[in-house]
Formats: C-alpha cells, sequence, structure tokens
C-alpha cells in the first residue's frame, strides 16, 4: 500500500513535469504577454524594460528552466497581471470552485442514487420513466442554457434565489466558505444545481443500468433464497456492488467539475478558479494559466489516487500492490 | 401428511413474442426424508419449478395457477415476509453455478452470519459459531481462518461447499438443489454429490435434485420425475423408471446417456428438438418427436396412475 502510493507519487511528478513544459511551451507560441500588458503607446525601450522585469526577455527555454528550479522550491511564478505569487492568486480562488463543486456532487450523489435505483428495481413503473426521460433531458441540454434558464425562473420569475455572484462567506479552516453561510448557500444553490444536472443525470443512469444488470445474477437470487429481508439484499448485497463502477465515475465527475466549472462560473458571474483562468489565457497571464493546470492535474491525479484506495475497501478481489499503473 | 404437494403449478414469462408457459401444469409430491430427482433437458421447467416453489419468480416472469403446499402452509399467495421466513429456513435452495451465488464483496462470515440473523435473534458468537460448524460439516478444513476470507479465495468446489453450508445453517426440512454439480469438475461432483447424500440423510431433510444426469440420479434418488415442456411426463421410484421407462422420452433419455463399454458408435438421440413454449402444438408435446406417436397422440393426454407410478401417455411402453 505505501509503495503503492509512493510509486503514483513519482508518476504524479512526472505528469506534471510533462504538463508545465507543454503549457508552457504553447502559451509562448500563442503571443507576447508584453503587447498586452503594457500601454499600448508606450516605446520600444518601455517595452523592453517590462519584458526584462518580468524575465520575458530570455529565451524560452530559459524562461522554462527558471520556472522549473522556482517550480521545485514551491515558487510557481508572479502572475503578469496581479503581481503577486500565481498560486496564491489560484489557491485564493479555489475555495469559490471546490465548494460549488462539491455541493453539485452532493446534490447528484444524493438524488442521483436513490432516483437510479428506484428506477432500477421498478422498470415498468411510470415513475421510473419519467426518471429516465428527464436524465436524457439532463445530460443532452447544454449547460449555459440550462443555466440561464435557472436564472430566468428562480432568478428573475419567482426572485427565490440572486442570479449572480457569490454571497457572504464563513472562514472554515483558513478557508473562505460561502455554503456554511445561510445567505452563501443561497447564492451557491443556482450554480450548484446548474453543475449538477449533468452529473446527476448521468449517475441516475448509470446506477439504473447496474441495478438492471445486478439484479438477475445469481448471487442476489440466493439472498433472497437465504429468507434475507429485501432491504438487506437490496441496501448489502446490491448497494456494495453497484458502487464499485459509481465510485470511479463520481471521482472522474469531481475532478471534471472541479477543472471545468468555466462555463457555469461566467454564467452566473462565480468568482472562481474557472473565471479567473478564461481571464488569464485572455491577457496571456502564463504563471496563472500554467499553475491552474498544475494544480488541476494534480488534483485529477489525487481524486483518482483516492478512488483506486476505495476500490481497494469496496471489492476484496482488488489489492494495490498487484495493481500496475 | 406429504411435506410438498405442487399441483397444476403454472409458471409463464410474459416475452415481448408473447406468453411463454416455462411450467405447464406440473404437479409433484414428496415425502419426509425423500430425495426426488427431477430430471428433463434443457428448458423443460425444471429450474423454474424450483424456483417456483421458493417464489422466487421475478416479473416478467409470475405464477398464474396452481397450488404448492408445504407442510401446512399455502406457499402461492403467501405474503412476501411469511414467504421470506420459510425460505432459507425450512426450504433452502443450492444453485447450479458456485461461481456466481456468493456475492463477491462480501466475506464469507457476513454471508452466513447473516443468513443465521435472518431468521432467528441470536448473538454474533452464536452465529459465527454456528457458521463454523457448518463449513466444519461440509468438510471445509480450518473454517475459523475459511471463515474471514472472500469468494474469490475458495475453489469452484470449494464455494459449493460453502453454499451447502449456508442451506444447511437452519436444518431446513426441504432443500432444492438445482444442478449443483453441473458447474464443477468431475472428481469434485463426486465429492459434493457423496456429501450431500450425507448431509441429507444425517439431518433428515427431503431433496428435489434438478438435473439433466441420470447417471447422478440413480445413485441418488428415491423417487425420479421426468419433466418435458413444463409437464412431469413420468414419475415413480427411481429403479423401476430407470430399468423400464414408461414414457417413450424416458426411454430416449436413457438410450442417450453414453455408456462406458459402447465403443466409439455414434451415441443415441432423440430426433428433432425441443418444441417452443411460446406457442405449444395442441395435444402431446412429445409427440412431433415421438417414434411411437399416433393420431390420438393430438389429444392431450393425461397422467395415469399405476403400481405408485405415473406417465403422461397416450401410447406408453409396456415396461409394467
Amino acid at each position: 500500500m505505501t509503495v503503492y502510493v509512493l510509486r503514483r507519487l513519482a508518476q504524479t511528478l512526472l505528469v506534471l513535469f510533462v504538463t508545465s513544459a507543454l503549457v508552457f511551451g504553447g502559451l509562448f507560441l500563442v503571443g507576447d504577454p508584453v503587447e498586452i500588458l503594457v500601454n499600448p503607446n508606450a516605446d520600444q525601450a518601455e517595452k523592453l524594460r517590462a519584458a526584462a522585469a518580468l524575465g520575458l526577455d530570455r529565451s524560452v527555454l530559459e524562461q522554462y528552466w527558471i520556472f522549473l528550479r522556482g517550480a521545485f522550491t514551491g515558487d510557481l511564478g508572479r502572475s503578469f497581471v496581479f503581481g503577486r505569487p500565481a498560486l496564491d492568486v489560484i489557491l485564493e480562488r479555489m475555495p469559490a470552485t471546490l465548494e460549488i463543486a462539491f455541493l453539485a456532487m452532493l446534490i447528484s450523489v444524493c438524488l442521483g442514487i436513490p432516483l437510479g435505483l428506484y428506477a432500477g428495481l421498478r422498470p415498468a413503473d411510470p415513475l421510473s420513466k419519467t426518471i429516465m426521460a428527464g436524465s436524457i433531458l439532463g445530460f443532452s441540454l447544454p449547460t449555459f442554457w440550462v443555466g440561464l434558464l435557472l436564472i430566468i425562473l428562480f432568478a428573475v420569475e419567482l426572485g427565490w434565489l440572486p442570479s449572480t455572484g457569490r454571497g457572504p462567506t464563513v472562514e472554515f479552516l483558513g478557508l473562505q466558505l460561502s455554503i456554511l453561510h445561510w445567505e452563501g448557500l443561497r447564492y451557491a444553490l443556482l450554480p450548484a444545481t446548474n453543475l449538477a444536472l449533468f452529473k446527476l443525470s448521468l449517475i441516475v443512469r448509470l446506477t439504473r443500468a447496474q441495478v438492471r444488470e445486478q439484479s438477475l445474477l445469481d448471487y442476489i437470487k440466493f439472498a433472497r433464497a437465504k429468507g434475507l429481508p429485501r432491504s438487506r439484499v437490496i441496501g448489502v448485497h446490491l448497494m456494495k456492488n453497484i458502487m464499485i463502477p459509481l465510485v470511479t465515475v463520481i471521482g472522474l465527475e469531481l475532478g471534471s467539475v472541479i477543472a471545468f466549472a468555466i462555463v457555469t462560473e461566467t454564467i452566473f458571474a462565480w468568482p472562481g478558479m474557472g473565471k479567473l483562468v478564461i481571464d488569464s489565457i485572455f491577457q496571456l497571464d502564463r504563471p496563472v494559466v500554467v499553475t491552474y493546470l498544475l494544480v488541476t492535474v494534480f488534483m485529477f491525479i489525487f481524486i483518482n489516487l483516492v478512488v483506486d484506495i476505495l476500490y481497494s475497501v469496496l471489492d476484496p478481489r482488488v489489492r494495490l500492490s498487484e495493481a500496475k499503473g | 401428511m406429504k411435506l410438498l404437494e405442487v399441483t397444476d403449478l403454472v409458471t409463464e414469462f410474459h416475452t415481448r413474442e408473447g406468453v411463454l408457459r416455462a411450467v405447464n401444469g406440473a404437479s409433484l409430491a414428496l415425502e419426509r426424508g425423500e430425495i426426488l430427482g427431477l430430471v428433463g433437458e434443457s428448458g423443460s421447467g425444471k429450474s423454474v419449478t424450483g424456483f417456483s416453489i421458493l417464489g422466487l419468480i421475478d416479473p416478467p416472469g409470475r405464477i398464474a395457477s396452481g397450488s404448492v403446499r408445504f407442510d401446512d402452509l399455502e406457499l402461492l399467495g403467501l405474503p412476501e415476509e411469511s414467504m421470506r421466513r420459510v425460505r432459507g429456513k425450512r426450504i433452502a435452495m443450492v444453485f447450479q453455478d458456485p461461481m456466481m451465488t456468493l456475492n463477491p464483496v462480501l466475506s464469507i462470515e457476513t454471508q452466513m452470519m447473516e443468513t443465521v440473523f435472518a431468521h432467528e435473534a441470536t448473538t454474533p458468537q452464536d452465529a459465527r459459531r454456528r457458521a463454523i460448524e457448518a463449513l466444519a460439516r461440509v468438510g471445509i478444513a480450518s473454517p475459523g481462518e475459511r471463515l474471514a476470507q472472500y469468494p474469490h479465495q475458495f475453489s469452484g468446489g470449494m464455494r459449493q461447499r460453502v453454499a451447502i453450508a449456508i442451506a444447511l445453517l437452519h436444518k431446513p426440512e426441504l432443500i432444492i438443489a438445482d444442478e449443483p454439480t453441473t458447474a464443477l469438475d468431475v472428481t469434485v461432483q463426486g465429492q459434493i454429490l457423496y456429501e450431500m447424500q450425507k448431509l441429507v440423510r444425517e439431518s433428515g431433510a427431503s431433496l428435489i435434485w434438478i438435473t439433466h444426469d441420470l447417471a447422478v440420479i440413480a445413485g441418488l434418488a428415491d423417487r425420479i420425475a421426468v419433466m418435458y415442456a413444463g409437464r412431469i411426463v413420468e414419475e415413480g421410484p427411481v429403479a423401476e423408471v430407470l430399468d423400464a421407462p414408461l414414457h417413450p422420452y424416458s426411454r430416449g433419455l436413457l438410450d442417450s446417456v453414453p455408456a462406458a463399454n459402447a465403443g466409439a458408435g455414434r451415441l443415441n438421440q432423440i430426433p428433432g428438438m425441443a418444441p417452443s413454449l411460446l406457442r405449444p402444438a395442441p395435444g402431446c408435446a412429445f409427440r412431433e418427436r415421438c417414434t411411437r406417436a399416433e393420431d390420438r397422440c393430438c389429444d392431450p393426454p393425461a397422467l395415469t396412475q399405476m403400481n405408485g407410478r405415473a406417465v403422461r401417455c397416450c401410447n406408453p411402453l409396456q415396461g409394467a
């Protein structure tokens, strides 16, 4: 187990290195940030001064080397735009993204699994058919459009929930969180619902498919033949088996919700990482973009590691030391 | 009084092509302590009969009519909770494929102890002790250690022993064994068969052994019931039926068994194939494949009783 985790961490470093190189090179090719950052009326001497101040007068390999050296000491560079360490800029925005991402996953899991179970156990029931039809809408309607509809309905027509921005926050373990504050939660509800819709539909469909498939297997029939109550057959025998594929998908989706909340954050003017990175790309703020991607990659890998560990807890046939890759 | 009396059982499956009658008026009876071999080819309805007795038919299947009388209980139409109390407690079942019957993600201990708790409020220590005893009884070495393991750590034969141990936990009055040796190696088959027979005799339980293997039945059962197209076509004491079958189908089954000394000649087989249960032709279901078929076979034959045997044929062989 320890060996496994260590090996995974080594792989993580490699992935981070490759990602940083790709993004660094890619952004270098896109354009020169100096052109955007300095006053358009500035003369050549001023531009050169600005470039020298940002370290942009060196060759790209040199710049990358300086970045790497810094990265190993935890310094991922200063934002060209904010003039502050890029990591600080990202981390400042991260709680906002994390909280709607987790709220969205919470909604999807807490609603998705019971709905999927219901639809899977009673496939002929009209309510099941309604759930399944709804789930098709859920993952085929575009996020931005659903987001706008949510605003029109709940913010404009009904006036129940605020449409944009982030509400008051409460400090918790050093993080500024709005979902722990009642007023703040009201602000988070619409963006989180918007984010959750696709994931919810996916989880409903996956749960239902798993229930349908697993219910036919002999071990379920045998559990019933033993005289177990229905609640235990479903709650223990069935659930433990369907959780294995569900955990994989939930893990992957959690990563993607965090990384790609960009559309939702833009619509609801939610001050998260997604909005920051879009702005930073437009301004060619390379340190922020590189740092954002490294943080995202790291989070993806971390979530996958957690999923792998959960696997070994859920499925006795999986032993981490044997796992390759 | 008979322990089990199944009368005119009809179990249907509603499919897209229509209603499929997997069991079409089957009747059988079992005394306490008796071993009945239920024989037939694939699709004859023998497994569905077993599941119907336990009330384990799921939609799109349903038990359409008939009666399953167990001791003083009518099992058909029994409320789910009362039926649950019978399952695993008074009637237990062993399935065909041991690789599939145990839950892969639960330990043997969990799967055995939950069975105890399903029917008795007892202490975990007592449930554990009984699980260990049950494993020892079916010949599993160091049962205390094996208990903590998971199904994938057991071989096929061992898993079937575990399934049998689970079935025996509550000393059931009736065990339904649905081809429990078919999926096993021949050597393991023999062991399981022997153990099963010994355990059933010791506990005085009745046993319905569902199989297509006549050789197994010959050494195990007291009586035999031959099933064809959802009906019992012949029934009687095992020696009599195997020595002198009355129904042409039973004869055909016996002739299809490869004999050890028969040389390399072609095996006998019953011509044709099992009839569609979706649109059964009127009259005897075996008519199309029967060498003794006559015009009157177009009327459905009734089950005729004679000397403790029964046959559903208009033109039976003169065995008795």
